[in-house]
């Protein structure tokens, strides 16, 4: 089932005296599974934090449509079922965090609620009574994602959730946010953090000036040589040999790297390897990382 | 109830800002103009009490309205706190009419208090409590009212600082209502109809203006009380609906 719904939206900045007219996005369209993690990922400037504020009804598109639960954004009570963090985490600061919680859990039309479990899931039950003003960046993004959770969102927005945050607090989340897919829940997020993204998502999106540029599944994207072996000890002539075979090799600090294309190319050069009496020094995932192929799909697109 | 919260919410973030503090500066000028009084003048000394607390009350508390009802909506802005709350199942007329509600809490406290204090004067100085001044308190209340709805109303499509010289400029012209028909009444062509236009659009202050009738208050012609709190409510209503049509429509970049 689609929880969400962007179908090729646009958003243009009408220019007037001192700015020109641009195009924030330029016809964009995903759709987001239930029970996915999506990420959306994207240099500065290229219209994710647009696109969000567009999803939760702050901005209006200037053409295109987004549902949600296949109901359009702009109707109030579909957030009732959303999570969303915003870019940077500014709260009302004269609150403290249980207060701030609470008065939260009164927009959503919560009566009994206690925000203890909730900060306390997030690291802050020791500041549960401190006013946010006296939080560090790295609370309040916290404090940040806990607001999100605070209905039970079947469908969390998450705008940059890893910023600001220590290692220990990058790791909260992204347990966190796989703790919501085990639970069946839908993460939407946007991050600089390759990373994490690779580490998380099942589908990515690259949005790039207002453009997607690439999507899909991740392990679909990344597709590339399946290993490189690293080996020492082979002589000339087994080089030839496997050269011959389709499997020529590069000289490294480490002796000769060679790249099998296919699990049968990897028995066929570690079989001559064996034979020629050399040794194996590694063998690792020839795939791209996410973040090459993030980097190359950007000056694909920037060449094109 | 979401109003009740975003209202009850404003009402704190206004005692934690400490704005209540105005009342010092009210406390103070009672002080020194009841005390000079006290020795110029001989006769009607109950009379200039009078007159003075009520000026002073009503400038004082015009002055919040006016600082308070045009940064609400902007310092959300501006400090974006407002992308968080609007991403809530919130719709911007209960946004609007919660910080309204919060303002009018406020402003209720903050006249309470400095009518508290200005008859708190009475006795000190050895002079009867009118039992006719508690009618003009509250139609400076219902004054403040106005002012705060036409602040948030201009702080919905412009800057606070363009807000505050709106909100002034309308504060001062609804005070010079009867001068200023007498002009437009003398006047032809284009600036007959402009001005006009804006007696029709600016508040009338002088109908809540009760402050003759505190020492006289079985003066006050029959009628005029309900006259005034439908003009007031009327007004208010009109100005928060123009307010929210606007609001409605604002992007937040």
């Amino acid at each position: 089932m689609i929880v969400l719904d962007v179908q090729n939206l646009t958003k243009v900045y009408t220019g007037d005296l001192f700015k020109p007219k641009s195009t924030a996005l330029g016809g964009i369209s995903i759709a987001v599974q239930q029970g996915e993690i999506f990420g959306f990922l994207g240099q500065n400037g290229a219209g994710k934090t647009t696109t969000l504020k567009i999803i939760m009804g702050l901005n209006r598109s200037t053409s295109g449509a987004v549902t949600i639960f296949g109901k359009p954004a702009d109707d109030v009570s579909v957030r009732a079922q959303v999570g969303y963090l915003p870019e940077h985490p500014y709260f009302y600061d004269y609150l403290t965090a249980t207060e701030f919680m609470t008065l939260y859990a009164r927009l959503f039309g919560l009566r009994r609620f206690d925000p203890a479990p909730l900060l306390a899931r997030v690291g802050l039950e020791a500041a549960r009574h401190q006013r946010l003003r006296r939080f560090s960046k790295g609370m309040l993004q916290r404090v940040g994602i806990a607001q999100a959770l605070i209905n039970d969102p079947a469908l969390l927005i998450l705008d940059e959730p890893m910023s600001g945050l220590d290692p220990s607090g990058r790791r909260l989340v992204r347990d966190l946010i796989l703790d919501l897919k085990a639970r069946g829940k839908t993460v939407f997020f946007s991050s600089h953090i390759i990373s994490d993204v690779e580490a998380m998502c099942d589908r990515i999106a690259i949005l790039h000036r207002g453009q997607i540029c690439a999507a899909g599944r991740i392990d679909e994207l990344l597709h590339g040589p399946h290993r490189r072996i690293t080996v020492s000890g082979v002589g000339a002539n087994a080089r030839q040999v496997l050269a011959a075979a389709g499997h020529p090799a590069t000289e490294t600090a480490e002796g000769l790297t060679f790249v099998a294309l296919s699990e049968e190319a990897v028995w066929v050069i570690l079989d001559h390897v064996r034979k020629a009496g050399g040794a194996v020094v590694a063998i690792v995932d020839g795939r791209p990382a996410l973040e090459t192929f993030f980097m190359q799909t950007i000056a694909d697109k920037a060449a094109a | 109830m979401k109003i009740l919260a975003i209202g009850l919410n404003a009402f704190r973030e206004a005692i934690r800002d400490q704005v209540l503090l105005n009342l010092l500066f009210f406390a103070l000028a009672l002080m020194v103009g009841a005390g000079v009084l006290s020795t110029l003048t001989v006769g009607e000394r109950t009379k200039i009490i009078v007159d003075l607390s009520l000026a002073a009350m009503n400038i004082v508390g015009a002055l919040m309205a006016i600082f308070l009802g045009t940064s609400l909506v902007s310092k959300e802005i501006d400090r974006r706190t407002i992308y968080n709350i609007l991403s809530k199942p919130v719709r911007r007329y209960e946004f609007l009419l919660g910080k309204f509600l919060g303002l009018a809490i406020t402003l209720w406290i903050n006249t309470a208090l400095m009518a508290l204090m200005s008859a708190a004067v009475f006795p000190l100085m050895g002079e009867p409590l009118p039992a006719g001044l508690w009618l003009p308190v509250g139609m400076i209340y219902l004054e403040l009212l106005v002012v705060v709805a036409g602040s948030i109303f201009f702080s919905t499509f412009t800057t606070a600082t363009l807000s505050v010289v709106f909100a002034v400029a309308a504060y001062v012209m609804g005070h010079l209502s009867g001068p200023l028909i007498q002009v437009v009444k003398a006047s032809t062509g284009a600036t007959h109809a402009l001005g006009l236009a804006l007696y029709y659009l600016l508040p009338n202050f002088d109908n809540f203006n009760y402050k003759p009738y505190a020492l006289r208050p079985q003066a006050v012609p029959d009628g005029m009380v309900a006259a005034s709190l439908t003009y007031g409510a009327l007004y208010i209503a009109f100005v928060l609906g123009l307010a929210i049509l606007i609001f409605q429509r604002r992007e937040f970049k």
